[in-house]
């Protein structure tokens, strides 16, 4: 029953919240550079806005793929969320990820074609660190499981400080966000104009925002995932951890320029593997020495 | 009926402008004016732009151009001819070259007149181009549930 509220709650609520992630992100961002900036509602304006436009496709499949890229991101969240296995959770959101990928290169317009190549790049990159967290939890607690995890004795974080910050560091590809918003962003780039969301208009476009929504709650319920012990008061602190997280995301996107997709790549791995790996090695001796 | 002038989103298009006006414009993004605490972005995708803005006459190799970037754009849709060369052609009127203003191609709504026009000015001209987006969009609504109740 619990499973069934928590689900229901992720549909209705993670537009929500999402939503209101990306108002508070942009006030924090205009209030950074000295600006007033737009008011906190203004991401469902712009939705609510597009939602009401003439509708321009360039081929009839492009919003058959969105509405996919959709619901296989609203299932990875009803999965994790659900509590079930996180490993799945994961591979479903690649799948989606290669929606978007399709439904983008399927326009065959030249700069939604870069952002879908630099899009396939950023997986790349973050694919590892995902990968690896999923053992981290797996090492830590014995279960791929999420309701199971979330009930570990003290926080997962304890045994996986480094499957974190290679998580974290991950997150700002995933989030679209500088220095590793190559394949598209949410500021104007003249050089590939919007990248991967350049043939998509009106409600195309308004269906990719509402995706990002319901993905960043699940990225963030990832984050809290590394907090969340049995004790009800880690929920208050994973809170916590998953605002703080947040904030640095927007401190980095507004401090850094973009990189180079090299750089991308090679930053993200060296990460992966000295934070992520060196924590995996490091958890495997502990746990042979216990044996 | 929702509000939708909260969120328009600019296409900025210089044509042959001297670039003092298109400084103009991306003054009006700076801190000191902000024109985002009103929604406005500066989108560079004419399909996700609301409100074009062009900058500059026309000339004989950017017209079609000018047609194009209009034709992408999804309706309601609003034009503001930013400065006095894209008003009327202003001192290039007479070059071999140049057509004239942005309305020999294309139907402009709003003429913002200065050479470089201010940044208080662009940005009364794209409140006025708001306030005619919003009557554009409930037109837009209307025209769209009557076709479904001819469809039904």
């Amino acid at each position: 029953m619990n499973m069934f509220i928590r689900i229901i709650a992720y549909i209705l609520l993670a537009p929500i919240v999402g939503g209101l992630l990306e108002g508070i992100d942009r006030k924090i961002s205009a209030r950074m550079q000295r600006r007033v900036g737009p008011p906190i509602l203004q991401p469902f304006y712009d939705v609510i806005k597009l939602f009401k436009k003439q509708v321009i496709s360039v081929t009839t499949g492009q919003s058959f793929l969105l509405i996919t890229y959709l619901i296989l991101m609203i299932v990875t969240g009803i999965m994790f969320y659900g509590g079930t296995d996180i490993l799945m959770c994961f591979f479903v959101m690649s799948t989606a990820a290669t929606f978007l990928y399709f439904a983008s290169v399927v326009s065959s317009s030249p700069y939604a074609t870069i952002g879908s190549h630099r899009e396939l790049i950023q997986m790349m990159s973050y694919e590892p660190a995902v990968l690896l967290a999923c053992v981290g939890f797996y090492l830590a607690t014995g279960t791929f499981n999420v309701s199971e995890i979330a009930q570990s004795q003290i926080s997962n974080i304890a045994y996986l400080p480094g499957f974190f910050v290679a998580f974290v560091f991950i997150l700002t590809i995933k989030m679209r966000k500088s220095p590793f918003d190559t394949s598209t962003s949410h500021h104007m780039h003249q050089e590939l104009v919007k990248g991967i969301t350049t043939e998509m208009g009106a409600q195309n476009l308004a269906i990719f925002q509402i995706t990002e929504w319901y993905e960043n709650v699940f990225l963030m319920g990832v984050i809290g995932l590394f907090i969340v012990n049995s004790n009800p008061i880690s929920i208050a602190v994973a809170v916590a951890v998953v605002l703080v997280t947040y904030f640095l995301e927007i401190l980095i996107d507004n401090t850094s320029a973009r990189v180079k997709y090299e750089l991308m790549l090679k930053m993200s791995w060296m990460v992966t593997l000295f934070s992520a790996g060196v924590n995996l090695l490091v958890l495997m001796l502990v746990q042979r020495g216990g044996a | 009926m929702a509000n939708i002038k909260r969120s328009p989103w600019l296409l900025h298009y210089d044509g042959s402008s001297c670039n003092g006006c298109d400084i103009e414009v991306l003054a009006c993004l700076t801190p000191v004016y902000d024109a985002e605490r009103f929604g406005v972005m500066n989108t560079g995708d004419p399909m996700q732009a609301d409100i074009l803005l062009i900058t500059g006459g026309i000339n004989t190799q950017n017209q079609e151009v000018v047609k194009q970037l209009y034709d992408q754009m999804p309706r309601p849709k609003v034009v503001c001819a930013v400065g006095v060369c894209a008003c009327t052609g202003g001192v290039f009127k007479d070059c071999y070259n140049i057509l004239g203003g942005a309305d020999t191609v294309i139907p402009v709504d709003i003429y913002v007149p200065g050479c470089a026009a201010r940044p208080q000015a662009i940005i009364d001209g794209i409140v006025q181009a708001v306030e005619l987006f919003q009557k554009r969009s409930e037109e837009h609504d209307a025209l769209v549930k009557n076709k479904g109740k001819e469809a039904s």
